[in-house]
């Protein structure tokens, strides 16, 4: 396996050496894909929709809310941009592996980056309704001699969400290179000619599983542990 | 100064084997909570859509330990942090 490769640095006044990684150029492959998207899909809007592209806007703009309202209440309805924009950063950012490139979650960087948004998410609208005490009064229950417990399980949020994403993108990526090395030996093996044939076809059925499930699965559910954690630092009691 | 590398390489082999016996954990756990969903469904069939969320919230969770064991064997295998 290949690790992550470095395209380019530089130095930057103040802030020292800048690295552009696979990652950070695919990021932005991504960035313009949704960018792209967006435009498309909501080009000459109208008040009533006759085009497809507009149904389809809605469509998914409602789905996303209906998802949002039945995990977090009605309340948590201006929640609904921010689960679009990550659950759509994570299903591309894995997708992009489709087409051979190495895809944007498979890096510990991007998935823990979000995880600690999540964190800081959390925190921030427990400390808008509780107050900063009402906040830190949580890390004492239900009694005060679990204090430690409870900063290593609020520290591990953002880590075992970062760790979870990124392990099952990596694990992907491993398994379909490891495949691909093992298909071109088989067909030296039996055949005994350079052209490794076996290739075509048989990666597709476990790309099937291993980016497409995969991919789809971690990014709703990166989703709904950032809802669900946010709607519980915040329950009404 | 080889015999040494190559020791650590087969520990570090050997270990990322070792970290992924982890795998048996949520395996377990995920079979026992498809099962209760089956079995969920069987029941209320009605009530399948929240039953298949819930049970792959209840999978996801139970998951976590195993993608633990995942990057420590990775981490082992590929990134070779004892300095071989």
């Amino acid at each position: 396996m290949d690790g992550i490769k470095i395209l380019y640095t530089f130095e930057l006044p103040y802030l020292g050496q800048v690295v552009i990684t696979e990652t950070v150029r695919n990021s932005f492959i991504v960035v313009l894909l949704i960018l792209a998207l967006c435009l498309i899909l909501t080009h000459k809007m109208e008040k009533i929709p006759r085009k497809m592209t507009q149904k389809a806007a809605e469509k998914l703009v409602l789905m996303t809310e209906k998802f949002v309202v039945s995990n977090m209440g009605s309340r948590w309805r201006a929640f609904t941009p921010y689960i679009m924009a990550l659950f759509g950063s994570s299903i591309f950012g894995s997708l992009i592996s489709l087409t051979s490139l190495r895809s944007v979650t498979a890096d510990i960087n991007v998935t823990l980056t979000w995880g600690v948004v999540t964190f800081i998410m959390i925190h921030f609208f427990s400390i808008r309704q509780k107050g900063v005490l009402g906040d830190l009064k949580g890390l004492l229950e239900p009694i005060p001699v679990l204090l430690p417990m409870n900063i290593i399980s609020e520290l591990a949020t953002p880590v075992s969400m970062g760790f979870r994403h990124f392990g099952n993108a990596l694990a992907g990526t491993i398994i379909s290179t490891l495949i691909y090395q093992a298909l071109a030996g088989l067909t030296t093996l039996l055949f005994g000619i350079g052209i490794p044939f076996l290739q075509v076809g048989v990666p597709a059925v476990l790309s099937l599983y291993f980016d497409l499930f995969s991919g789809v699965m971690q990014a709703f559910i990166f989703c709904l542990l950032t809802m669900i954690y946010i709607s519980n630092a915040t329950a009404e009691e | 100064m080889e015999m040494t590398s190559a020791i650590i390489k087969a520990a570090s082999a050997i270990g990322a084997g070792l970290a992924m016996i982890a795998g048996i954990g949520p395996g377990i756990g995920e079979g026992y909570a498809a099962g209760k969903a089956v079995e969920a469904v069987s029941r209320q069939p009605e009530a399948k859509g929240d039953i298949i969320s819930t049970m792959v919230m209840g999978c996801v969770i139970a998951e976590t330990t195993g993608i633990y064991a995942l990057v420590v064997a990775i981490l082992l295998m590929f990134v070779n942090p004892f300095g071989a």
